[in-house]
């Protein structure tokens, strides 16, 4: 596979690691009500979609830069990579 | 006379003869010729035995889809077993053996396997072998596989090497013939970066093969010019030699270059093959067709073989596989191949031909509407019996027939990423269908388009598209002159009512065999590969699926586009496992990471053990010291007594700097960070988020805004890793940068009570270091040595009093001789990984064993660490019920009752007089070793409820290993349970 | 002065040269590194005092720009700097009170070891080494890349003059992979 790095173009997957699903983004706050619950959620339900998946990339090969990859886990097409960091931003995460 | 049916003419280099061998027979064929070519040559048709009747069996094609002809190559180490003799490149003093035959090729003793073939009919060994189950291994397999079966290999190491290689095109041509070399020379012209790979070492494809002119010259003439004006081109490489394996998500082709596979042994220090990885934007497949047979009565007889191939025997090597030669069609290419025999003066006998309005012969006669009924000659054809249109029989006299069905395009590239090939009733035949990988194009006779002319010009047309995507101009085409005959074909599959037609020769599948997976329902085609094998193989069925479908659709009543085709699948012609391997193999497998005191460590003969990829020394034996054991309970003592020094360079080392520095650690550790005053370190937890621990180590303040973090050895990459991903996903607003200092530092533990002395011979004077101005867990930018700096960290792993004090890496061997000068005076040690091991069990410091990716804080004895006032990796899952019950396992120490005995890591405990079993199991022993200051062995684990059962006498048992006495639970802590010496 | 003698990453006193066919592979042992990373909210500030102390612009990702002094890109807003280390071989601490806060700076020069390549045809070397598409470079590129599974920075000074800094302690694997290609492709 090849990942198309917003910074540094076509890079071959084998300089990737893979993590998981792009939710780990979001992950919950330690001082909500429910906080044990969401957490569990968090760290364990997972979508498995047959179809575009947002999952999360290591350029470990690269520039260390942790990326968020729309995948389609049929055909493989890559069709948007996003810096996770600009990501995290937009959905609302900062320190 | 050698070489007795050598033609006229022919692509074969005359002026240099080449001698081989084959079966232990020498021969002479010429450079330009396969094993193939040259053995028929020499009038050897008889090339091996087939793999479960064997059959006596000559070459049937002149390619890579070659199913009887291949042998044993080469010898020794060397020795290649299922080699295609159609393939494999005459070189002078070539070595091949026939397989799969004893005790010779020509009397073979399996031969009887014949005789009884109605016994080994589809499904015979699935049904016969069944029963007693216990009889297949010992019994049946052996036996069936000494009886069936390919080559064998050397059973020596391979002594050729294989390089692995990353190239990037713009387009990828596959296949040099007419379509692919006009689309190169297009390409090339517009200035894309093309590579142009062909399997054959002569690219031209059927342009070598067929006597049609182009452009008014011979096909194979105008290739030769095309391929040198390619070969001119800066932005185009050709690689003749070069199959393209397999076509991978977005445009990543696999490619295998045989680049000394024609010597008899590769140069010095040059690889025999390269596995390349093609970097493509576009791909043009053009890897043309690959003729099918038909099948009758006795097909598989040395001699009988693709009209086509015939042709190019004929026509390129100048060869006749006999001086008598009849053919069998079913279309006009048949009658091309008549006629280009009888140009070389070959007698061809007859022309028999299925359609009843088949065109008439030239100079040879046409059996029109005629079926071949069977075939005569035990080891090599001697003639055919053919049932004319009128029902009478004839027999004609041959020493070769040339079968044609037809053509199928070479689709299998076009199916690698899940597409499924399109029937096309015009030619009978499969087609690339419409879902092809990304960026892929077909064009010639992989498209369909089986004419001279439709290849030049749906490849220079595919061409065209290409480079309009690419936004290249290409000029207007200038296609050659070339032939440009109609297809005119009437499906024929098979003879009816053959008792032994075969389908597919390379498994001994024959028509009645499908016919029989049908009657037994196997309805899918997956499931009729498998069951009878058709389609397996070095071939994988590229000469026989069509018919295997056809026929099998003619069974079932279906339309052969209703039965569909199996699954293509790389690679597209077999390769050596050598070539996945690489360089990577033996001592290179993977590479190996020294440290800073390696060659010193080596000067002192030490021991080394690998952890991951470092070379760590795991004890330095002194002269007189027979067991390993006496050596390491030497460094525990003496460094207990006085002092040791440790190269621990390889524990990962993370610089963390940044405003919210601090703040991050707090978020990645459970315990707090943020008020850990600069010239401190402090130990740290790592917690995975669902609680349990992923790593330990520590954290030095060197300023407000600047840490560096350890790691254990095995997960620095990991760690850093972890890092990264808080640092960029969950918390990208902080201020933090991170970077790995691991290898930038010599980092060595210096260990016992001497070990301020020492150090302070070696620390600049301006540095207080008493124990007062550096105390327990200081830490500092010095100097030593006159003014090198250095970090010093007062950091103890194995309980004495203990410093680690790192300098740049070029001066680590120069600081372990400083060290080891200055400690003289002390009798310093040096000591390895396994006195390092039985220090840290003796003071109950956990390591890898005990973070083993099951245990939480708690089960560690760290579950106070855990901190609720702040939000860390971890500390909400951690706090789970299931991960906190009153009797979850803690980390204690063990003593065996009887000081004799051992205490083995992985054994489990079992409380006395409970059943040995899963469900009483109280837990296990982690980390073990012979203490040197407690005189027995001693272990530390996990215990349910742990503390408080100090003192109970527990069981200690290892099935497996036949382990059952008794330990008692005592503190983790055997040495210095108050931490004095490291605070002294 | 201290009395403390370096070793090359080879374990040699002396860096090791090579030659074969039209290369030379040359162990490089006199270059000083660290690594400056602009602070969050002063990635203009960072990139600006480079590009002063460089005398030339900041580098692009994936490329090398400077003289005595040069840098290449290793992630955003991250680079790595190098000089000879005879006269900076206190490079870090110099950079970072240079920088004035807007980045940090960590010293990288033993964590690296550096091979030069030099000769004609390293494009044939390289391509048995790595998936950088080391054909199209035309000097100035620098990309990480994994050359015999080991991590390295790739730097293209001129098509005929190449740099690999590989991890120092698989000073010996990486000799011996570049060695090899070489052997191979010519």
């Amino acid at each position: 596979m090849m990942i198309d790095h917003p910074i540094l173009g076509p890079r071959d997957a084998g300089e990737f690691v893979y993590m998981g699903c792009a939710s780990l983004i979001n992950r919950p706050d330690w001082q909500a009500e429910d906080a044990l619950q969401q957490f569990t959620d968090y760290g364990y339900q997972r979508d498995n979609p047959s179809g575009g998946h947002r999952e999360l990339w290591f350029h470990e090969g690269g520039d260390r830069s942790w990326l968020v990859v729309t995948r389609d886990t049929v055909t493989h097409a890559i069709t948007q990579v996003e810096l996770a960091r600009d990501v995290a931003r937009r959905e609302g995460r900062s320190k | 006379m050698t070489q007795t049916n050598r033609l006229q003419g022919g692509m074969i280099d005359r002026s240099r003869t080449l001698s081989f061998r084959f079966d232990g027979k020498a021969f002479q064929g010429h450079p330009g010729d396969t094993l193939a070519s040259a053995l028929l040559a020499n009038d050897v048709r008889l090339m091996g035995r087939s793999f479960k009747y064997h059959r006596p069996r000559g070459p049937m094609t002149a390619g890579s889809e070659e199913p009887n002809a291949i042998v044993e190559l080469r010898t020794g180490a060397r020795q290649e077993p299922n080699t295609r003799a159609t393939t494999a490149e005459l070189f002078d003093g070539l070595v091949a053996n026939s397989q799969n035959r004893w005790p010779s090729l020509r009397f073979d003793a399996l031969g009887v396997n014949d005789w009884l073939s109605p016994f080994f009919a589809a499904g015979f060994y699935y049904k016969t072998f069944m029963w007693p189950a216990k009889f297949w291994e010992k019994l049946y397999e052996p036996m069936i596989r000494r009886a069936a079966g390919l080559g064998s290999v050397s059973f020596e190491p391979d002594p050729d090497s294989y390089d692995k290689g990353f190239l990037h095109c713009d387009l990828l041509v596959i296949g040099g013939g007419p379509a692919g070399l006009a689309a190169a020379l297009r390409a090339g012209e517009a200035g894309a970066r093309v590579i142009l790979a062909d399997e054959d070492f002569t690219l031209g494809g059927r342009l070598n093969a067929e006597t049609h002119e182009v452009a008014g010259m011979a096909g194979h003439v105008w290739a030769a010019q095309a391929v040198a004006r390619l070969a001119d081109m800066p932005n185009v490489r050709v690689m003749p030699r070069t199959t393209i394996l397999g076509a991978f998500d977005h445009g990543t082709y696999g490619a295998l270059e045989r680049v000394s596979d024609h010597l008899a042994v590769p140069e010095k220090d040059k690889p025999r093959q390269i596995l390349w990885r093609i970097y493509s934007k576009h791909a043009l497949l053009a890897a043309g067709a690959t003729e099918r047979p038909i099948a009758f009565e006795n097909n598989d007889r040395p001699g009988i073989m693709l009209a086509g191939a015939v042709r190019s025997y004929v026509n390129r090597w100048a060869v006749t596989p006999a001086r008598d030669v009849a053919i069998f069609t079913n279309n006009d290419d048949g009658h091309r191949t008549a006629t280009d025999l009888r140009a070389k003066g070959v007698n061809v006998t007859a022309v028999i031909d299925t359609r009843p309005d088949a065109p008439d012969g030239g100079d040879f006669e046409v059996i029109k509407g005629g079926v071949i009924t069977n075939t005569s000659g035990r080891l090599g054809l001697t003639g055919i019996e053919a049932r004319t249109a009128d029902g009478g029989q004839r027999r004609i006299s041959c020493g070769a027939l040339g079968v044609s069905g037809g053509w199928n395009p070479n689709v299998a590239l076009t199916c690698h990423q899940g597409g499924r090939p399109a029937w096309n009733a015009d030619i009978a035949a499969f087609v690339p269908g419409s879902a092809l990988p990304p960026n892929m194009s077909v064009a010639g006779a992989a498209n369909g388009a089986l004419t001279t002319h439709g290849a030049f010009h749906t490849g220079a047309e595919a061409a065209s598209q290409i480079l309009d995507h690419l936004g290249l101009s290409a000029p207007a085409p200038d296609l050659p002159e070339a032939e440009d005959g109609p297809v005119n074909l009437t499906p024929f599959w098979h003879v009816k009512d053959a008792k032994r037609a075969w389908v597919d020769q390379q498994n001994d599948v024959t028509a009645k065999d499908v016919k029989l997976a049908h009657q037994e329902n196997f309805v899918s085609v997956e499931h009729l590969k498998r069951y009878t094998t058709l389609g397996m193989a070095t071939d994988q069925g590229k000469t026989s699926n069509m018919a295997g479908l056809a026929i099998m659709a003619e069974v079932a009543g279906k339309s052969i586009p209703e039965v569909g085709t199996t699954m293509f699948r790389p690679p597209y012609t077999p390769t050596a496992i050598g070539a996945f391997a690489g360089r990577s193999r033996d001592k290179d497998f993977r590479p190996v990471r020294k440290t800073p005191s390696h060659v010193w460590a080596e000067e002192k003969g030490a021991v080394f053990v690998e952890v991951g990829m470092w070379l760590r020394a795991q004890w330095f034996p002194l002269p007189g010291e027979t067991h390993w054991r006496e050596s390491v309970d030497r460094e525990v003592l003496q460094t207990r007594k006085s002092v040791g020094v440790c190269d621990v360079t390889t524990l990962g080392k993370i610089d963390v700097q940044g405003a919210d520095a601090a703040d991050f650690l707090n978020r990645i550790y459970c315990n707090g960070f943020a008020k850990l005053p600069v010239g401190k370190t402090r130990y740290g937890l790592m917690l995975r988020e669902d609680g349990i621990a992923m790593d330990d180590g520590t954290a030095a303040r060197l300023a407000d805004d600047h840490f560096v973090v350890t790691t254990t050895t095995a997960n620095a990459v990991g760690v850093y890793r972890h890092m990264e991903f808080v640092r960029q996903c969950l918390f990208p607003d902080m201020d933090v940068q991170l970077i790995s200092t691991t290898e930038a530092w010599a980092q060595f533990a210096v260990a016992g009570p001497n070990a301020r002395k020492l150090l302070r011979k070696v620390v600049d004077d301006d540095y207080d270091f008493s124990n007062e101005g550096f105390p327990f867990m200081a830490c500092a930018e010095i100097t030593v040595c006159g003014g090198l700096r250095a970090r010093l960290f007062r950091i103890s792993f194995s309980g004495e009093l203990a410093y680690e004090i790192a300098v740049p890496t070029r001066y680590g061997d120069a600081m372990i001789r400083k060290l080891m000068e200055a400690g003289e005076e002390f009798d310093v040690v040096p000591y390895g990984t396994e006195a390092l091991g039985v220090m840290r069990i003796e003071k109950g410091h956990a390591a890898g064993n005990e973070l083993n990716g099951t245990t939480t804080a708690l089960n560690l004895g760290m579950g106070r660490m855990v901190s609720k006032k702040k939000d860390s990796i971890g500390s909400t899952l951690s706090e789970r019920e299931g991960l906190n019950e009153d009797d979850a396992l803690k980390l204690v120490g063990f003593k065996p009752v009887d000081s004799s005995k051992p205490v083995p890591a992985g054994s489990h405990l079992m409380t006395k007089g409970s059943q040995v079993d899963a469900a009483h199991d109280q837990g296990y022993v982690t980390s073990a070793c012979y203490s040197p200051n407690l005189g027995c062995h001693i272990g530390i684990g996990f215990l349910k409820s742990g503390h408080a059962r100090s003192g109970e006498i527990i069981r200690l048992v290892s099935p497996l290993t036949g382990i059952d006495h008794e330990v008692e639970v005592v503190s983790a802590h055997f040495v210095d349970p108050e931490g004095e010496r490291l605070r002294a | 002065m201290h009395d403390l003698v370096a070793i090359t990453p080879l374990g040699a006193a002396e860096p090791r040269v090579d030659s074969h066919g039209p290369i030379t592979l040359s162990e490089i042992t006199d270059t000083a590194l660290a690594s400056v990373a602009a602070r969050l909210g002063q990635e203009e500030q960072a990139r600006a005092w480079l590009g002063t102390t460089l005398g030339v612009a900041a580098p692009d990702p994936a490329r090398v720009g400077g003289k005595d002094l040069a840098a290449f890109w290793m992630a955003p807003d991250q680079w790595m700097v190098e000089a000879p280390y005879q006269t900076h071989e206190m490079l870090a601490s110099d950079l970072a009170q240079q920088a004035g806060g807007v980045a940090s700076v960590t010293e990288q020069s033993d964590a690296w070891c550096r091979f030069d390549l030099a000769g004609d045809g390293l494009a044939d070397v390289f391509e048995r080494l790595c998936p950088a598409d080391v054909r199209s470079f035309k000097g100035g590129e620098a990309v990480r890349t994994s050359i015999d599974h080991l991590g390295c920075f790739l730097i293209c000074r001129t098509p005929e003059h190449f740099s690999v800094y590989g991890p120092r302690s698989s000073a010996g694997s990486l000799h011996h992979a570049l060695l090899v290609a070489m052997r191979s492709a010519h």
